[in-house]
């Protein structure tokens, strides 16, 4: 096995060109699992840390430019303000050490539906930025993920940084697990009220082949706000709504049975954490008036 | 491949590392510090819990060859010669060990958590040491040991000393 070891981001770019099959490596909290037991042997390992363009954050043109390779327990001191939503969906992910040292990237990377980072990302409607020697690309990350555990990365590519425009509204995570710490979703999900925009948006984690919006449910939800005059108001949502927005999320789902949960389960608490998250984030809209 | 780095305050040089290997498997079997213990390899059970540049991490899912030219310290390299550290010596008393597996994990974290804060809640000792399964305790000791070494600490900082 070859050890890759770029100490900048146009090494690491060269690396990859040159062995499309090295495996990256950052936190290592997936890629070190796989290979401890010995579900993955690669010809190469490239690993990421030394390169200091993925470990800083800035602001750019309005955006926050999260590099790949920042991590968890970071993003959670540096950004509650910018990006609460993955702040929060953040602060649910494993335990102290695993925040440590697992990035934001590795979790687009490994691209399992269970990853806490999805449906934040998805609501905040982030997009993700891919290099390789030949240039750069910008996709919405929700064309980014492509099937179970698969991405749209090209073998010569990584992962950049994520591009997210702070927020104009509140945003919500909800994680069902069987304890508070070190859990993989059963279900979860993200929203986003953009009223700048007037408009919603959504993650659901945990609860299809990949991480995915819910597109009808967020037209829904805005509309409907918009009918009322409820984003200038601000007045308190009719009776009914947030229910029929936890319905339409829930119709959005195709999850399956596993040793986790049960589809039904996975519907079900669907509905209710958009339920719940909706009541959540408009009151918080609401105090915020 | 070959790595140096420095471990409890000293470097350290090792030789034929495995490209594919742990942090954990090299601090345990090439340099002969098996405070660290390995529970789980997957990063669930925070028996392995190091600092690496001051940051406490699971040692068995880093790369040996991430810590080349880092700094590491071990659980071994808390206490002062034969003065066991505060925290240590609270473990102790409080009968917070028992088969002591978890026990240089739950240290080291432990540790950490105090540098940070000398007077934590009850809620935050618990959300700092969630990455540390002990099968052993039920953690009721465990939880007496941090703020047993919290006190003294306090009380230590307190009187300047
Ligand atoms: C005990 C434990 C608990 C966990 N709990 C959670 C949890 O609660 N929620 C959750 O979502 N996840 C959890 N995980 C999974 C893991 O921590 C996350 O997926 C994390 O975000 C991975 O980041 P990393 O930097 O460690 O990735 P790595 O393991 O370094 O890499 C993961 C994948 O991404 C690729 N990759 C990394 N960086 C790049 C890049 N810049 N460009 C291209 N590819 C890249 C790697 O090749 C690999 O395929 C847990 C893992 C463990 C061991
Ligand atoms: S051995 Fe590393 S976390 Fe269990
Ligand atoms: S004392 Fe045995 S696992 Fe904690």
């Amino acid at each position: 096995m070859d050890f890759l070891q770029p100490r900048s981001w146009a090494e690491a770019l060269e690396a990859k060109a040159a062995h499309p099959d090295a495996v990256p490596i950052a936190g290592g909290t997936d890629v070190m699992v796989e290979l401890n037991f010995d579900v993955r042997r690669p010809p190469a390992l490239l690993d990421l840390t030394r390169v200091e363009e993925l470990t800083e954050w800035s602001m750019d043109e309005g955006q926050v430019r999260l590099g790949a390779g920042v991590t968890y327990a970071r993003v959670i001191t540096e950004l509650g303000r910018e990006l609460p939503g993955l702040a929060m969906a953040s602060r649910t992910v494993g335990s102290p050490q695993i925040r440590n040292r697992g990035t934001v990237g590795g979790n687009l990377g490994a691209a399992s539906p269970a990853g806490d980072s999805h449906p934040a990302l998805l609501a905040a409607e982030a997009q993700v930025e891919l290099a390789s020697l030949s240039g750069t690309r910008t996709m919405p990350v929700s064309d980014f993920y492509t099937g179970v555990k698969r991405n749209a990365l090209e073998p010569d590519e990584l992962i950049a940084a994520i591009l997210i425009t702070p927020p104009s509204g509140p945003q919500q995570f909800c994680k069902i697990g069987t304890r508070n710490a070190m859990v993989i979703a059963v279900s979860a999900f993200g929203l986003a009220l953009h009223p700048d925009r007037r408009a919603v948006g959504t993650g659901i984690g945990s609860a299809a082949p990949t991480p995915r919006r819910a597109r009808e449910a967020e037209q829904f939800l805005a509309q409907a706000l918009d009918e009322d005059g409820l984003w200038d108001s601000r007045r308190d949502l009719p009776a009914g709504l947030a229910h029929d927005f936890g319905a339409r999320v829930r119709a959005a789902a195709a999850p399956i049975d596993d040793v986790r949960g049960t589809a039904a389960y996975r519907l079900h608490s669907l509905a209710v954490m958009a339920r719940r998250a909706l009541t959540w984030a408009w009151d918080d809209y609401q105090k915020a008036a | 491949m070959r790595i140096t780095t420095t471990v409890n305050g000293e470097p350290r040089e090792i030789d034929d590392v495995w490209e594919g290997e742990s942090l954990l498997y090299a601090l345990r079997e090439r340099m002969g510090l098996p405070g660290s213990k390995n529970a789980c390899d997957q990063g669930e059970c925070g028996s392995c819990t190091v600092y690496l540049d001051a940051v406490p991490v699971c040692a068995c899912l880093v790369a040996a060859g991430q810590a080349q030219g880092r700094d590491i310290i071990t659980v071994e390299g808390l206490a002062e010669r034969d003065t066991l550290h505060p925290v240590q010596q609270a473990f102790v008393e409080a009968g917070a060990v028992q088969c002591g597996f978890c026990t240089p994990g739950l240290i080291v974290a432990a540790h950490d958590l105090l540098a940070r804060s000398l007077q934590p809640s009850d809620q935050v000792i618990r959300e700092a040491l969630a990455g540390n399964l002990c099968r052993c305790t039920g953690y009721e000791k465990i939880l007496d040991a941090v703020r047993l070494a919290a006190d003294r600490l306090a009380d230590a900082s307190a009187s300047g000393r």
